[in-house]
C-alpha cells in the first residue's frame, strides 16, 4: 500500500503546531483558521484529535464536482496517492464542501476550493510533529506496527495472568 | 504594513466605556520589543509609578510579542504588565494558551485597560468589534465558570482571560487566569484587573500572523525545532515541571518547612515521577499549549475520598510550596489546594509559601491559634486546602494571608519568617545552595523569581548550552561558588528579558533553543535588524534598566535588593548545601558595576545614555 498521513491518537498532544504550519505553508501567514488540518482538543482526558483530508479513493468531493476540477492522481513526490483541486477549473461552488464528510474541503479567500495536497510530497505538517503523532507512512506497515504493539500487550497480559 | 506585529493597540477606558484602536509606535516595537518589553515601556511612559497599584490612575496592560501566534516553538505567549500591589514594583507576568494566540489573530499587540467601570464589565473583542459589557451576573464565578460562561454569552470560539474571586477580593496575589487553568499568576495582576471591576476578556480572532522574510523564517523556524529533538525534551514531556524536583532536592535546595532545610525524607512521594505514575489522568504524557513541540501540561484527577475532584497542575513550583516546604507530602492535598487556587486565580507560589510562614509563626507562638481558628502546624494536609480557599474569600484568617507573607510578619511583629524578596514570596529554591539563584533573586525588579533570569538552570544544571555560557570558555558550574556569578546573572536575566518579550515560552531556551536563533527568528518575523548578538543582549539590559527605572520612580530603592536573614546567615543546617549561607555581600558591589550602576543602586548617566533611557 502506498504513503498517506497516519494519525496516532496516542501521541497527539494538541499543540497545533500542523494547523500552524500548514497555513504557513499555503497561504504565507499562521492562521489555525486557515489550516487545512484541525486538533480538536479533550483537555479533561488530556487527548487530542487531528482530523484531515484521507485522500478518499473514490473521494465524493471529486465525484460531485461540476465543474470536473476535482481529480484523484498520485503525487509526483513521493508516489502517494492524492485527491488535488485544479484552480483554473474550479468555479467555487462549493458543493465538494457539502459533500466531504469529514470537512477537510473548504473555499477560503481566494475563491477556489482548498484542501491537502501533501505539501509537494513533504507534508509540512508532519514534518514538524515532534511528538510523532503525525506520520507520512505506508499505512500498511503502520497497522502492521500497531497490530505488533496490541500482541505485545497481549502477552505481557497473558504471562502475569 | 508591520509584519510580527500587528500594528495596533486597543486602549479601553472602563472610566468612560471608551474604546480607541491606535497604531503601535514603530520606534518603541523596535526598542522594547514586546510582551514584558514593550508593556514596560508603554507603562513606564503612561503612568506616575508612584500611584497606587490599587487605584483608577494604575493601567493594566495585556502585550504579545512579536513572536506570539507563529509557528516559532512555543510561540503563545503574552504578559500581563502593570504596577504590583504586591510589591509597589513594576509587574509583568506571562502566560502561554489560546488567548494569547487569538488576541494576535484578532489585530493587536497591546490591550491597554485604564480607569476603572462603576460596574463589573468584561470586554469582548470579535477581531474589530469591540464591546464592554455588564458582567453582574458572572461576578463572583470561579474562573472555570467564568470561562464557560463568557463563551456561552459570547462565542465558544472565544478564548477568556479572567479573574477568579481572588482578584475580585483583591487579594494581593491573584492571578490572570486563561484557557485550561494557564496563569499569569505573579505580583497580583489578578487584583489590578479586580480593582477595575473587570471580570474578563473574551477575544476571537481571523487574522493571521504574516512575517517579514518567508524563506528566512521558515530556516530560523526548522533550526529551532531541530535543536528540541533530544532525550531530555521526551523526559521533560513526560514529566513536566515536576520533573525537576528530584534534581532540585539532589542539590539539597528543596524549600522544607519554611525554607528551614533544603532536604527531607519525604522527596520522592511527590516526585514528577510519582505525579506522572499516579495522579496524571494519562500517565507519563503531558499536553500542549498552542505551537509547543513539547508538551509540558498536566492534568491531574483525585477519583475518591475528601480531595476527590480534577484540575490542571500541579506545577513544580506549587508541589514545592504546598508540598515540601508545608511539610506535606501528600500529593493529593497539594493537587487539591494548587485546584483551588486555579478556580479562585490566584499564585500558588505565594499562596504557599504565605501558608508555610505562617505555620512556622505559629509553631513559633507569633500568631495565637485564636486568629487562626486551629492549630496550625507544619505538615497539615487539609489546611492548606482550607487555608487556600479562606486566603481567596478574605474569610477569617484568610484576610491576613491575603495580603502576602510579609505584611503578615509586619502584622505579628517580625518579617523574619517571610521568605521573599520585595514582599514577593519565593519560588521553590533555597538560594543558600544556589549562590547565583540568590544574587538573581535578589535583584529581581519584580520580586523574588525564578523566571526573570533563570539563574538556578545554570545552578543546577551547570552550564546550559548557552551563548552566554559558550562565549566564556565555561564547562561546568559549582553551584556553591559565588565569585563566578554576577557577570553570568546579569547576562541571563538581559537574555531572559528578551525571551519573555518576544512571546515565546521561555522552557524553549531552558530546553536549548539558543540565543541567535531567538535573534534570527524576531529578525525575520519583523524584518527589523537588531544588531547582532550584541544588539540583542543591550535590547534586553535595556528593558532590565527600565523596570529598575520605574522602580526607582516607584520610591522601591536598592536597599530592597537583599534577601531574607536566614539565607544570609543562617547556615543550611542539612544536605549537600549544609552549611551554607548566600555570599550576597561578595556578589552585590561587582553585579552593579556590571550593570553599570552607582552604589546605591542607581543607574548611572553614562549607562543611561548608552541605553537610550531619558
Amino acid at each position: 500500500m502506498a504513503k498517506m498521513i497516519n494519525v496516532d491518537i496516542e501521541k497527539c498532544t494538541g499543540c497545533g503546531v500542523c494547523e500552524l504550519q500548514c497555513s504557513f505553508r499555503h497561504h504565507g501567514e499562521f492562521n489555525p483558521l486557515k489550516a487545512r488540518i484541525h486538533k480538536t482538543i479533550y483537555i479533561e482526558q488530556m487527548m487530542a484529535v487531528p482530523v484531515l483530508c484521507r485522500q478518499c479513493e473514490d473521494p465524493w468531493c471529486a465525484r460531485i464536482c461540476p465543474a470536473g476540477a476535482i481529480t484523484k492522481g498520485i503525487d509526483t513526490h513521493s508516489g502517494a496517492p492524492v485527491v488535488t483541486v485544479s484552480e483554473e477549473k474550479c468555479v467555487g461552488c462549493k458543493m465538494c464542501v457539502l459533500a466531504c464528510p469529514y470537512g477537510c474541503i473548504s473555499v477560503g479567500d481566494g475563491g477556489v476550493a482548498e484542501k491537502c495536497d501533501l505539501c509537494n510530497g513533504v507534508p509540512q505538517c508532519v514534518k514538524f510533529c515532534l511528538r510523532g503523532a503525525l506520520s507520512f507512512s505506508d499505512a500498511a506497515e503502520d497497522m502492521l506496527d500497531r497490530k505488533q504493539k496490541v500482541a505485545d500487550a497481549l502477552l505481557t497480559a497473558y504471562q502475569e495472568a | 504594513m508591520m509584519y510580527g506585529w500587528t500594528g495596533n493597540i486597543l486602549r479601553v477606558d472602563l472610566t468612560t466605556g471608551t474604546t480607541t484602536v491606535e497604531p503601535l509606535d514603530r520606534d518603541k516595537a523596535k526598542n522594547y520589543i514586546g510582551g514584558r518589553g514593550l508593556g514596560v515601556k508603554y507603562l513606564y511612559d503612561e503612568i506616575d509609578p508612584a500611584v497606587d497599584a490599587l487605584s483608577p490612575q494604575n493601567k493594566l496592560l495585556f502585550v504579545t510579542g512579536p513572536l506570539t501566534g507563529t509557528g516559532a516553538p512555543g510561540a503563545n505567549r503574552y504578559v500581563v504588565v502593570t504596577k504590583s500591589p504586591l510589591t509597589g514594583c513594576i509587574a509583568n507576568s506571562t502566560a502561554a494558551g489560546d488567548f494569547a494566540c487569538t488576541m494576535k489573530y484578532a489585530g493587536y499587540d497591546l490591550i491597554i485597560l485604564e480607569g476603572k467601570s462603576e460596574k463589573p464589565v468584561y470586554l469582548w473583542i470579535d477581531d474589530d468589534r469591540i464591546e464592554l459589557r455588564d458582567a453582574a451576573e458572572i461576578w463572583g464565578l470561579d474562573s472555570e465558570e467564568t470561562i464557560k460562561a463568557v463563551q456561552k454569552a459570547t462565542s465558544l470560539r472565544a478564548k477568556v482571560a479572567c479573574i477568579g474571586p481572588a482578584g475580585e477580593n483583591l487579594v494581593r496575589f491573584a492571578c490572570v487566569m486563561n484557557d485550561a487553568g494557564r496563569a499569569a499568576g505573579r505580583s497580583g495582576v489578578g487584583a489590578v484587573m479586580g480593582s477595575k471591576n473587570l471580570k474578563a476578556v473574551a477575544v476571537h480572532g481571523t487574522k493571521g500572523v504574516k512575517v517579514a522574510d518567508r524563506a528566512g523564517f521558515y530556516q530560523a523556524m526548522d533550526a529551532a525545532f531541530k535543536t528540541l529533538e533530544y532525550e531530555y525534551v521526551e523526559e521533560f514531556h513526560q514529566t513536566g515541571t515536576p520533573g525537576v524536583l528530584s534534581l532540585v532536592h539532589e542539590f539539597g535546595v528543596l524549600p522544607t518547612r519554611n525554607f528551614s532545610v533544603g532536604v527531607n525524607d519525604f522527596a520522592d512521594k511527590i516526585s514528577g515521577e510519582t505525579l506522572a505514575d499516579t495522579l496524571s489522568v494519562r500517565k507519563r504524557m503531558g499536553v500542549a499549549c498552542p505551537g509547543c513541540p513539547v508538551a509540558c501540561g498536566r492534568v491531574t484527577k483525585i477519583s475518591t475520598g475528601k480531595f476527590a475532584g480534577q484540575g490542571f497542575g500541579p506545577e513544580y513550583e506549587t508541589i514545592g510550596m504546598f508540598g515540601s516546604n508545608c511539610g506535606v507530602d501528600d500529593f493529593e492535598a497539594i493537587a487539591a489546594a494548587n485546584f483551588v487556587c486555579n478556580r479562585m486565580g490566584m499564585d500558588t507560589i505565594s499562596t504557599g509559601n504565605s501558608i508555610a510562614s505562617a505555620m512556622e509563626m505559629f509553631e513559633k507562638g507569633l500568631i495565637p491559634e485564636s486568629d487562626i481558628g486551629f492549630p496550625l502546624e507544619f505538615g497539615d494536609a487539609d489546611a492548606i486546602v482550607k487555608l487556600a480557599q479562606m486566603t481567596a474569600d478574605r474569610e477569617g484568617f484568610g484576610d491576613v494571608l491575603a495580603d502576602g507573607s510579609y505584611r503578615m510578619g509586619e502584622k505579628y511583629g517580625t518579617t523574619d519568617y517571610f521568605m521573599g524578596v520585595k514582599k514577593q514570596e519565593f519560588p521553590s529554591y533555597d538560594p543558600r545552595g544556589l549562590q547565583g539563584m540568590g544574587l538573581g533573586y535578589a535583584t529581581g525588579p519584580r520580586g523574588a523569581c525564578h523566571i526573570r533570569g533563570e539563574a538556578q538552570d545554570l545552578d543546577l544544571y551547570g552550564v546550559m548550552n548557552w551563548r552566554l555560557t559558550a562565549d566564556r570558555g565555561l564547562e561546568v558550574l559549582d553551584p556553591l561558588r559565588s565569585d563566578d556569578k554576577p557577570p553570568l546573572v546579569k547576562d541571563v536575566q538581559d537574555w531572559f528579558t528578551m525571551i519573555d518579550s518576544c512571546g515565546m515560552c521561555n522552557f524553549m531556551f531552558f530546553l536549548m533553543v539558543d540565543e541567535d536563533q531567538m535573534r534570527q527568528l524576531i529578525e525575520t518575523a519583523t524584518g527589523v535588524d537588531m544588531g547582532g548578538y550584541e544588539g540583542f543582549m543591550r535590547t534586553g539590559e535595556r528593558v532590565f534598566n527600565i523596570e529598575t527605572l520605574f522602580n526607582r520612580r516607584a520610591g522601591i530603592t536598592n536597599e530592597w535588593d537583599t534577601l531574607p536573614k536566614r539565607m544570609l546567615e543562617t547556615p543550611m543546617p542539612a544536605g549537600p548545601a549544609k552549611g551554607q549561607v548566600v555570599r550576597l555581600a561578595e556578589m552585590l558591589p561587582e553585579y552593579y558595576e556590571l550593570r553599570g550602576w552607582d552604589d546605591n543602586g542607581n543607574i548611572s548617566d553614562a549607562k543611561r545614555e548608552e541605553l537610550g533611557l531619558a
